[in-house]
């Protein structure tokens, strides 16, 4: 019904628990749910030396292990596996350069800064920006404002301490 | 209020925030519910707080709560206030959480419209591009409609920044609010040509994702794309135009033709391997399309042909990969091209051998999918030997059943085709059954019974075989873990009984048949088993009475005697009825022997007769008995509780009878086995589905007896090798020294018949591989798939060869066809852009250098009396074009729709300019009252040129999906007229011929059963259009009903125009 190139993309640990979801054609939560609960499944039972693509439902499951992250995108049956393999290490690259070598406990704790890298990057399930430079330095500058909205109020002068 | 700041940045220093919520999580490893409950609880007060920055920081908890699958849809509300936040940090994140939680349910959405509308204009691009972003996951059809006229203006922003995702989130918006594409889809166009890569590419995806949807409406974007591509150098922008052409090409064949120097130079040039592989298979794609209507010219197809051979090079190197992702993707295209050119695929059989000893379960499976293809008789044991390798080898049941079914299906496959030596194919099956653990035990048991009863040279060898493994039954029923592979008793029983003449030692084989370990095994089995000693006892007879000494015979009753009770008690019903009969049957031979009776001959004719194999469709062959009249009812038809299939037969009245006989029949069973492949694959690949494990066999074993007592068994790890048994791989060899031995021979006779006619036309070089042809089977299989019996002498190969030449004059003739049809158009290069005109008939007229070029003519649903007209003007000649005019002259019946304060004969000024040497499109809108008659429109201007509007009555027609109880109903209302028509001659697949009436006429189908098919539209004004659309050979008959019979059989008329111009 709804053609997209990526139907969603999900990010999880090898301990099955989800990090980051991105759904970009409507579903409801409980599909959602169903969806990324048997996926998980599905990959974590696969062995560490099989191919990255698998053929589920009538989607194609395209996924690749980072350190102890899976990330994992759905695309359409006429879509090209291995630019979705492309997609999926550019986002890891942009993560990396932002956080400075990723591990997953940024993931965690930054988890909108994952977002928001991811939103510049992809929109509505396409690529929107192919330049790595052009994503970071949208998000600097989008961070820039987020800082210089913060800067002047930090706790403590606002209660006049300093 | 300075004091509330105060208090609220207190209040701030003491919440948690998002870090807190995640350690707090971690900590609380054991009682995470109870912990994450009360963290809603803090969140709730926080969101009842005026501070927006306590709320925005509870909002971005309750995000990531969200992420972990908690329910936070009560806090829709609190999300948007965040989202209208004057300040970024807060807007962001308010979009964030909108962008994860809200969906097309969630009502709040409908108060955000304005705060959207806002940020979509702020001065900021940041802001803009969150709530871009954020809309693309949330925007709903109000959303749609509302928000699209600010998006479009977006997509011309001064900032490449905004301009890239307005063009990308246009493509949501036409999604959910369709008529926004007409008036946004010029400025999409122009930003194919963006100075900025990005917008480009956002552009090129969007209308490739458009075009997916329905390519006949991009057709003229195609010289543009072209240019597109041979110029980018950007290869996520080149994978989609490549994906774009793809879908195009089945449209507009000559596009192929252009498209393969592209192409080719992409495939030699890109270090790519996405790309490199988008081209391989858009190639094979385009390949594939060849069956369909649009075939092109024999030298094309051998040109295309060429560069196919190309593709498959490459894929070879693709799979020769060591990245396993290569490989793999490799085996899916080869496995594309396997469907429609199986020779290409043959010769890399090495490769794909290979690749089943791959570490990767999922290529060696992809390769077993390539294996089916390509066997041939020559290569056939060959395969097999290397599969029986990997049998033995394979860890894993699943892989392992997997390889057992598909070296059944291999061999067994188009009625054994490929086996030329049947005792190598039984000792394969037997070999097979020495697996562990595998559930196909029933699969192997059906194919010796096959064999056995087809195959009647076979029977001696089988029935040794059998009777082996009948006395080391022990084997397969000693195991708990090889309860699946006991089926095969089921057939081992069964062929010694059966052929029992053929048995060596029939004494032992009884005496195997009737331990008492049998009573183990599940009912059915023990019935065969039952049944078939007796058949052994009565052969036994036979041979015993033949001899002087009686005593042999009566040793053999007394052994019936003895072992028949043990089966009386069995739970089993079928077990005990049998037992309890034969053994009375014994008692009573018994006692006439004990008289000195000749009992054999008799005892023998209770099983005398061979038992035939039916072909499925040997009934259709028995006569209809004289005064049986099949169709009739043999009760009062139900009246209201028909099934749904039936209705639409019941409906139209002329319904011959002889369509429902043919529609149950063949399809059926491919149909099915191609779902249950599916579903197996289905099945297999989810992890939730819990398998069919041989211990559900458990049901049978309610017989009394030892099995009861647990017993620990022993699992053997090794296989286990039975002394007697045959090897398959001596047959390899074996087979190597016939064929050598028949190609001697024949080459022998050749000889001879070359010195008998010297110069003669006989001559064959025979000196090359053997073909396929020369290879002779040893044994022959009856063939009873198509035939009845008595026709099973003739031997399947004289008819294969009687079908391919067949097929070979075919397609002669269609090239033949075809190279005509290319001539008749012309000067073919030029015309890409008049595409679609062949197809809908219009009458292009061009006059100077200046054409004109209908190419759609729509209804407009919202009007009745409205029809949309596209036209492509081009020029063609050097000078430019300033102004032009439209117009068409009032008829009775049509106007064409003028802006106010126009005459009724001025012409509509065309908006755009035409510089030379290119096209543009325009629309006009017309007014017609009466839509019932097609009509003809002309015009003639003082300007230059004149055209003719030809109007069918199709192009009134409005494809609407319509249900098939809707369907029903709208048919019993009985306010529709009947009509029909009979098209002769129409040599098309129905699924073309449907798609041709849906494409050409403007029908969508409600249902297709078989070679039948409803069909419905509507047109602007309202009537409704059915359809039953039935086809029997080169026949399609057509029942109509409408409310219009004008309409109607106008509709019919241009159906048949249609059709009879192909």
């Amino acid at each position: 019904m709804y053609k997209n190139s990526i139907n969603f993309m999900l990010l999880f640990s090898r301990q099955g628990k989800l990090r980051l979801q991105k759904w970009y054609v409507p579903l409801s939560d409980k599909e959602r749910k169903k969806i990324s609960r048997d996926l998980v499944q599905t990959i974590l039972a696969r062995k560490p030396k099989m191919c990255s693509f698998l053929e589920w439902r009538d989607l194609k499951i395209v996924y690749k292990r980072y350190a102890s992250l899976y990330f994992c995108c759905a695309v359409e049956d006429q879509d090209n596996e291995l630019i979705t393999l492309e997609i999926i290490h550019r986002y890891v690259e942009l993560l990396d350069k932002y956080f400075g070598s990723v591990c997953e406990l940024d993931i965690i704790f930054n988890f909108e800064k994952a977002y928001f890298i991811l939103d510049e990057f992809l929109l509505g399930g396409e690529a929107q920006e192919t330049s790595k430079k052009n994503v970071l330095k949208a998000i600097e500058q989008a961070d820039l404002l987020q800082e210089e909205a913060e800067a002047p109020r930090s706790v403590l002068e606002e209660i006049g301490l300093t | 209020m300075a004091l509330k700041i105060v208090k609220g940045s207190i209040d701030r220093m003491f919440d948690k925030n998002l870090q807190d919520l995640v350690r707090g999580i971690r900590n609380h490893k054991e009682d995470e519910a109870k912990y994450i409950s009360t963290c809603i609880d803090e969140i709730k007060q926080e969101l009842k707080q005026d501070n927006i920055a306590v709320k925005a920081n509870a909002v971005c908890k309750l995000t990531y709560l969200q992420m972990l699958g908690y329910d936070v849809s009560w806090a829709a509300f609190n999300i948007v206030e965040v989202m209208s936040s004057s300040k970024f940090t807060y807007k962001r994140i308010g979009y964030l959480a909108a962008s994860q939680c809200f969906h097309e349910s969630t009502d709040v959405i409908m108060l955000t419209t304005n705060q959207i509308r806002k940020d979509l204009s702020s001065p900021n691009q940041y802001d803009t591009g969150v709530a871009l972003t954020g809309l693309s996951c949330f925007v709903t059809p109000d959303l749609a409609r509302d928000l699209a006229n600010d998006i479009m203006t977006l997509m011309s922003h001064t900032k490449p920044y905004i301009r890239k995702k307005a063009v990308l989130i246009m493509y949501k918006v036409f999604l959910k609010y369709p008529e926004s594409l007409r008036p946004a889809f010029p400025r999409l166009k122009e930003k194919l040509e963006d100075p900025d890569p990005g917008v480009q590419s956002a552009a090129v995806n969007v209308i490739c994702e458009l075009a997916r949807r329905n390519p006949k409406n991009y057709l003229s974007l195609a010289p543009l794309f072209f240019k597109l591509m041979t110029s980018s150098t950007n290869n996520w922008v080149l994978i989609k135009i490549i994906k774009l052409f793809g879908a195009l090409t089945p449209l507009e064949p000559r596009l192929g033709k252009k498209l393969i120097e592209p192409l080719t130079n992409l495939i030699h040039s890109t270090s790519a391997m996405s790309l490199l592989y988008e081209c391989v298979n858009t190639v094979i794609a385009g390949h594939d399309v060849n069956g369909s209507p649009f075939l092109p010219p024999f030298s094309l197809a051998l040109f295309l042909f060429l560069r196919f051979q190309l593709c498959v090079q490459k894929l070879r190197i693709l799979i020769e990969d060591s990245d396993q992702n290569l490989k793999y993707l490799g085996l899916l295209a080869m496995s594309k091209i396997l469907k429609t050119h199986p020779k290409s695929v043959q010769s890399h059989k090495d490769l794909i051998l290979q690749c089943l000893d791959d570490k990767d379960e999922s290529i060696r499976l992809r390769a077993l999918d390539l294996l089916y293809g390509m066997v041939s008789k020559k290569n056939l044991m060959e395969i097999v030997k290397k599969l029986m390798l990997h049998v033995d080898k394979a860890e894993g049941t699943t892989y392992r059943d997997e390889l057992l079914t598909k070296i059944i299906d291999i061999c067994s496959q188009s009625n054994y085709q490929y086996i030329t030596n049947f005792e190598w194919y039984i000792s394969i099956l037997v070999e097979l059954t020495r697996l562990e653990g595998t559930r196909h035990g029933h699969l192997i048991a059906s194919q010796m019974l096959d064999v056995a009863i087809r195959v009647k040279a076979i029977r001696v060898f089988a029935v040794a075989q059998m009777a082996t493994l009948l006395d080391n039954a022990h084997l397969m029923t000693g195991n708990v873990q090889r309860k699946g592979i006991c089926e095969v008793l089921y057939a081992a029983a069964w062929i010694c009984g059966e052929f029992s003449e053929h048995l060596e030692n029939p004494m032992q084989t009884l005496e195997a048949m009737l331990r008492p370990k049998v009573a183990t095994l599940p009912g059915h089995i023990q019935a065969v088993y039952v049944q078939n000693a007796a058949k052994l006892f009565a052969t036994l007879l036979k041979n015993q009475e033949g001899n002087t000494d009686r005593t042999a015979a009566q040793e053999t009753s007394q052994l019936m005697i003895d072992r028949l009770p043990l089966f009386v008690q069995s739970a089993n019903l079928e077990v005990q009825e049998r037992a309890s009969c034969i053994l009375q049957l014994v008692k009573y031979i018994q006692k006439l022997q004990q008289k000195d009776v000749e009992v054999a001959e008799e005892v023998i004719a209770l099983f005398a007769g061979e038992l035939n194999p039916v072909a499925p469709k040997a009934q259709k062959k028995v006569p209809v008995p004289e005064g049986l009249d099949l169709d009739a009812w043999i009760n009062e038809p139900p009246s209201e509780s028909e099934s749904e299939d039936e209705q639409p037969k019941a409906i139209f009245a002329k319904e011959e009878p002889k369509h429902s006989r043919a529609r149950h029949t063949e399809v059926d069973e491919k149909e099915l086995a191609k779902r249950r492949e599916a579903r197996k694959q289905e099945q297999a690949n989810n992890p939730f589905y819990i398998k069919a494990s041989p211990s559900s066999q458990k049901v049978y074993q309610e017989a009394p007896g030892v099995e009861h007592i647990p017993v620990v068994q022993i699992d053997l790890s090794v296989p286990l090798k039975v002394p007697g048994l045959p090897m398959s791989d001596q047959y390899v060899k074996l087979e190597e020294e016939r064929r050598q031995k028949e190609r001697v021979e024949k080459k022998k006779k050749e000889k001879k018949k070359r010195k008998e006619k010297r110069g003669g036309r006989g001559k064959k070089h025979d000196s090359g591989p053997e073909s396929e042809e020369d290879i002779t089977p040893a044994h022959m299989v009856d063939i009873v798939t198509e035939e009845m019996p008595e026709d099973k002498k003739s031997s399947k190969h004289k008819k294969k060869k009687q079908k391919r030449e067949k097929e070979e004059k075919e397609k002669k003739k269609k090239k033949k066809h075809h190279h005509h049809h290319h001539h008749s158009d012309g000067g073919g290069e030029e015309s890409v852009q008049n595409g679609t005109v062949e197809e809908e008939e219009p009458l292009p007229v061009s006059v100077c250098h200046q054409s004109f070029t209908e190419i759609d003519i729509q209804g407009n649903l919202q009007d009745g009396s409205q029809v949309v007209v596209s036209v492509i003007f081009e020029n063609k000649c050097d000078n430019f074009l300033k102004t032009m005019e439209f117009n068409v002259l009032d008829s009775l019946n049509s106007k064409l729709q003028r802006p106010e304060g126009s005459g009724p004969h001025d012409g509509l000024s065309v908006p755009f300019q035409l510089p030379p040497e290119t096209r543009s499109s325009g629309t006009l809108r017309l007014s017609v009252f009466v839509i019932v008659f097609p009509q003809n429109e002309d015009s003639s201007t003082h300007e230059k040129l004149d055209f003719k509007l030809h109007f069918t009555c199709s192009s009134y027609l409005i494809t609407t999906p319509c249900y098939s109880d809707a369907f029903a109903k709208l048919l019993e209302s009985g306010d529709l007229k009947c009509s029909s028509v009979r098209l002769e001659g129409v040599n098309m697949p129905f699924h073309h011929l449907l798609a041709r009436i849906c494409f050409h006429h403007h029908f969508s189908v409600v249902e297709r059963i078989d070679s039948c098919a409803s069909m419905y539209s509507r047109s602007i004004q309202g009537h409704h259009v059915c359809l039953l659309v039935k086809t029997s050979g080169q026949t399609v008959s057509i029942d109509a009903k409408c409310d219009e019979p004008t309409l109607l059989g106008n509709v019919l008329d241009e159906i048949k125009q249609t059709f009879s111009q192909c």
